[in-house]
């Protein structure tokens, strides 16, 4: 990266400067001073606080110096033994322009700071209370910077280690050898970077011992809830070109189908499981024959109706689903049997000799949603193997073309639909266990566009970006929970600007599903999105 | 060049009847009869408009015609004494499978011609998946064959060893397609990256690997550089020589009918006009003005040119 700015002078015959520090660093650690006193002094320096009832301005500026001063001292340090000797003597300051030292600066920035989250206890208190004070932007930023540094630093920890497996087991990733650290650690990034999220997604309950525990494993259910919804939509828009604005339907029909059978007869929840996505997929191919003509917008808008259509039968269907008031005490998951009860014989604490616990049940359900995701994922990758997954890609690219080789295109496109909707039954069957009550208010429209946005944002077709979107996408919401009025207005700035940025989502390209010599990924520039 | 010797020998494998194909008032096809041999390269040309591709496209059961009859048979002309039962029948084929059946073309939607009647074909403004590879796009092709084999999806997702085995036959099925058409190093490219000529053969290898008995090309060597369109003909030749199939040809480039076509057949405002060898096209006026579109009188200047 240095030598294509520098042709001239090898790496044999480089010197490197020694190190000094001269006017220019001194004048940038200044500079930065100066900022990271202005964040810190509104982020940290002003703290309110409640002192009989009436709030009062607390100043802790001492704090704010230090912490300012901290930084200045970082970037003193990274100026003069780090990026002069990069540089052959040239300032950060002078570099502005070409973009990749920033990056990476902004890199071990995000390490640094995610070392000092998890390092020194004070630290990220000062931080959430800073949030506290400073409502709206200000407080926004800080929160949204300490989950990026955490996340960052997860999984920059989980990569060092799938890394250090794969050294371990004799693996050595080809692309390793080149040059820069942070290049021959995402050498291997598009095999790695998914084995890393698993791990972390495995080990998350434990990860997140402490306070704020069980509000972790919850938001990570729900995150997990829309992966799999993404998932499952995927199928049907990412891979088959179908646009379905109205996915939330079969969401609501295995909820809905869950909690009247477990309600009614009283059958387990796995038993209601395979019902629930089977009629999903039922109404799938339901929905699918009327639009099998329909392409494009229309699709879309027929799509659209129908997932209302559903919510206000529910709505209205009061004799069978209650109406507006929703279906009640739907029973929980038990523990293949074992409920998780807080008094009673035979209950999930009592058998295994543990102490009540309400955190129990909430690890047991995140991990039966990591694995019915899981299963998704691993149907759906197979499925894109076989000859009806590239009959669905086929049919995105070309359906004409898909008829001229005798491929049934109604068929296909109901499949896509059935197999798809199944996917978003069994997640709302889930749904309905969790909550223990439902009502047609979590099935709005809102649903659909979350889900859509989801796979949208991912890129079309991309299992893993439909995880990072919904981390990022239900993550983020979660977190910003007290923004209530803007969160919508920044999900939506935020939607455009990624469009703009990348218009077919963060991963797009495909991964072919045969190769004869070698698996080449495809850029997304080739691949279609489907007209309907 | 036409092969006399075995002209007796070809018998019909394709008989249009009456083939009427109307766009409101627009008569894009009309009563057009037409017969094309078994093993034969049968050209279809005329000028732009003249309705050639509509042709193709009810044939090949993208557009249902307005009226008229287009059977195929399978095995030997033999099978068309079936013909008049199955049409009054109501049926679309004598029977599904094997030497003997005939098919009713104009009454069985587009998959199902290409998967029974084993009609395949390409398009003129090319239709490829560009955002597979050359290779998938050469499974997609085997669809019918894989998909059947993988159980109709249940088997394939359980691993069965059988599926794995036809998809192996169908990968060494695709790879000698790319090899013939000259391809094999970019298997694993996206098609829609290939340079155009490329993408024809491509097309065209795609349709082979639905195992077709009648290949209709559309213009296979448009924007084709001469030096492409001499391998286009060689590909042609080798492909009826090597696979017992016939062709329908759809072609403006002369150099290219001329020299691989058995049969011409020239169409202009819908009907033929002429039909027949290449040498007897060849010396007749009016295909010569319609198509060149030249009034009758200036046909001998317009021979004059292109050397007759
Ligand atoms: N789908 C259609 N709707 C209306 N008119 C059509 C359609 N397809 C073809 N035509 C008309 O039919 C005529 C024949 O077109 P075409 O078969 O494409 O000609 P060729 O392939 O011989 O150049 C043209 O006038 C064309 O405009
Ligand atoms: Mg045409």
């Amino acid at each position: 990266m240095t030598d294509t700015l520098q042709p001239e002078t090898s790496p044999v015959t480089r010197t490197l400067p020694r190190a000094a520090i001269t006017a220019d660093v001194i004048k940038d650690a200044g500079i930065t001073f100066l900022i990271a006193l202005l964040l810190f002094g509104s982020i940290v320096g002003l703290r309110t606080e409640t002192v009989n009832g009436v709030l009062v301005l607390m100043p802790q500026f001492g704090k704010a110096l230090a912490l300012a001063a901290a930084v200045a001292v970082g970037r003193l340090l990274l100026d003069v033994f780090i990026w002069r000797r990069m540089k052959d003597g040239r300032t950060f300051t002078s570099l502005i322009p070409s973009a990749l030292p920033i990056l990476k600066g902004a890199g071990a920035l995000a390490v640094v700071f995610g070392l000092a989250l998890y390092s020194i206890p004070g630290f990220r208190a000062s931080l959430v209370a800073g949030a506290g004070t400073v409502h709206g932007a200000l407080g926004a930023v800080a929160d949204l910077l300490t989950f990026a540094c955490e996340s960052t630093f997860l999984v920059m920890a989980a990569m060092a280690i799938v890394r250090a497996a794969r050294l371990i087991i004799g693996q050595t990733p080809e692309e390793a050898v080149g040059q820069g650290m942070l290049r021959r650690f995402t050498a291997d990034f598009g095999r790695e970077f998914p084995i890393a999220l698993l791990l972390i997604a495995l080990v998350l309950p434990a990860l997140t011992a402490g306070p704020s525990q069980r509000y972790a494993i919850d938001t990570a259910t729900q995150i997990l809830i829309y992966v799999m919804l993404g998932w499952g939509l995927n199928i049907v828009v990412g891979l088959a070109g179908l646009l379905d604005l109205g996915y939330v339907a079969f969401y609501a029909v295995g909820a809905y189908t869950y909690a009247l059978i477990s309600t009614q007869f009283g059958w387990s929840f796995w038993v209601c499981l395979p019902l629930a996505g089977f009629f999903a997929a039922l109404w799938g191919i339901t929905l699918g024959f009327p639009v099998l003509r329909l392409r494009g917008d229309y699709l879309a808008i027929v799509t659209m109706a129908f997932g209302e259509i559903i919510r206000i039968v529910l709505l209205n269907w009061q004799s069978l689903t209650g109406g507006p008031n929703g279906i009640n005490r739907i029973p929980k998951l038990t523990f293949f049997g074992l409920p998780f009860d807080r008094t009673g014989e035979g209950t999930f604490a009592s058998v295994f000799g543990l102490k009540f616990d309400p955190l129990h049940r909430m690890v047991f359900l995140y991990y039966v949603i990591l694995a019915l995701a899981l299963l998704t994922n691993f149907i759906t990758l197979r499925l894109r193997r076989l000859p009806i997954g590239r009959a669905w890609e086929a049919l995105r690219e070309d359906e004409i073309a898909c008829r001229s080789v005798g491929i049934n295109t109604v068929t296909t496109k109901l499949t896509a639909f059935a197999i798809g909707a199944m996917f978003g039954g069994f997640a709302g069957s889930f749904f309905a266990a969790r909550q223990g009550f439902i009502s047609p208010e979590s099935f709005t429209f809102m649903e659909s566009a979350l889900v859509l946005a989801i796979v949208v944002l991912g890129g079309l077709g991309s299992q893993l970006g439909v995880v990072i979107a919904a981390v990022i996408l239900i993550g983020s919401a979660e977190r910003f929970r007290d923004l209530e009025d803007y969160r919508m207005l920044i999900f939506g700035l935020s939607m455009v600007l990624v469009m703009i940025w990348r218009p077919r989502g963060l991963m797009s390209g495909r991964t072919p599903s045969a190769f004869l010599k070698a698996r080449k990924n495809i850029s997304g520039s080739f691949v279609k999105e489907g007209r309907g | 060049m036409a092969d006399g010797a075995s002209d007796a020998t070809r018998d019909d494998l394709l008989r249009v009847e009456n083939l009427t194909m109307r766009f409101g008032g627009l008569v894009a096809v009309d009563k057009l009869s037409f017969t094309a041999r078994r093993g034969d390269i049968t050209a279809i040309i005329g000028p732009n408009g003249a309705g050639k591709t509509t042709f193709f496209n009810c044939i090949t059961g993208f557009y249902k015609p307005t009226e008229g009859r287009v059977a195929l048979a399978h095995g030997s002309q033999a099978a068309f004494e079936a013909l008049p039962a199955a049409t009054f029948g109501g049926k679309q084929w004598s029977k599904a499978e094997g030497a003997g059946a005939v098919f009713l073309l104009e009454r069985m939607p587009g998959f199902e011609i290409a998967r029974l009647a084993r009609v395949a074909r390409t398009f003129q403004n090319i239709r490829l998946f560009a955002g597979m590879t050359l290779l998938e796009n050469l499974l997609v092709a085997q669809h019918t064959v894989l998909n059947a084999a993988s159980g109709y999806t249940i088997g394939g997702l359980l691993g069965l060893a059988s599926f794995k085995r036809a998809e192996a036959e169908a990968i060494d099925k695709a790879a000698y397609w790319l090899r013939e058409i000259g391809l094999i190093d970019r298997a694993d490219d996206p098609a829609g990256d290939l340079p155009y000529g490329a993408q024809r053969r491509l097309e065209i290898a795609r349709a082979m690997c639905t195992d077709p008995v009648l290949l209709c090309l559309d213009e296979p060597a448009a924007g084709l550089n001469p030096r492409e369109s001499a391998e286009l003909n060689a590909l042609l030749l080798k492909i009826r020589e090597e696979h017992a199939l016939s062709i329908l040809l759809i072609e403006h480039d002369m150099g290219v009918v001329m020299q691989i076509s058995d049969r011409i057949a020239v169409l202009d405002y819908g009907q033929k006009i002429a039909g027949g060898t290449p040498e007897e096209i060849r010396a007749d006026p009016r295909v010569i003005a319609a198509y060149l579109g030249v009034p009758d009188d200036e046909v001998e200047d317009v021979e004059a040119e292109v050397g007759l």
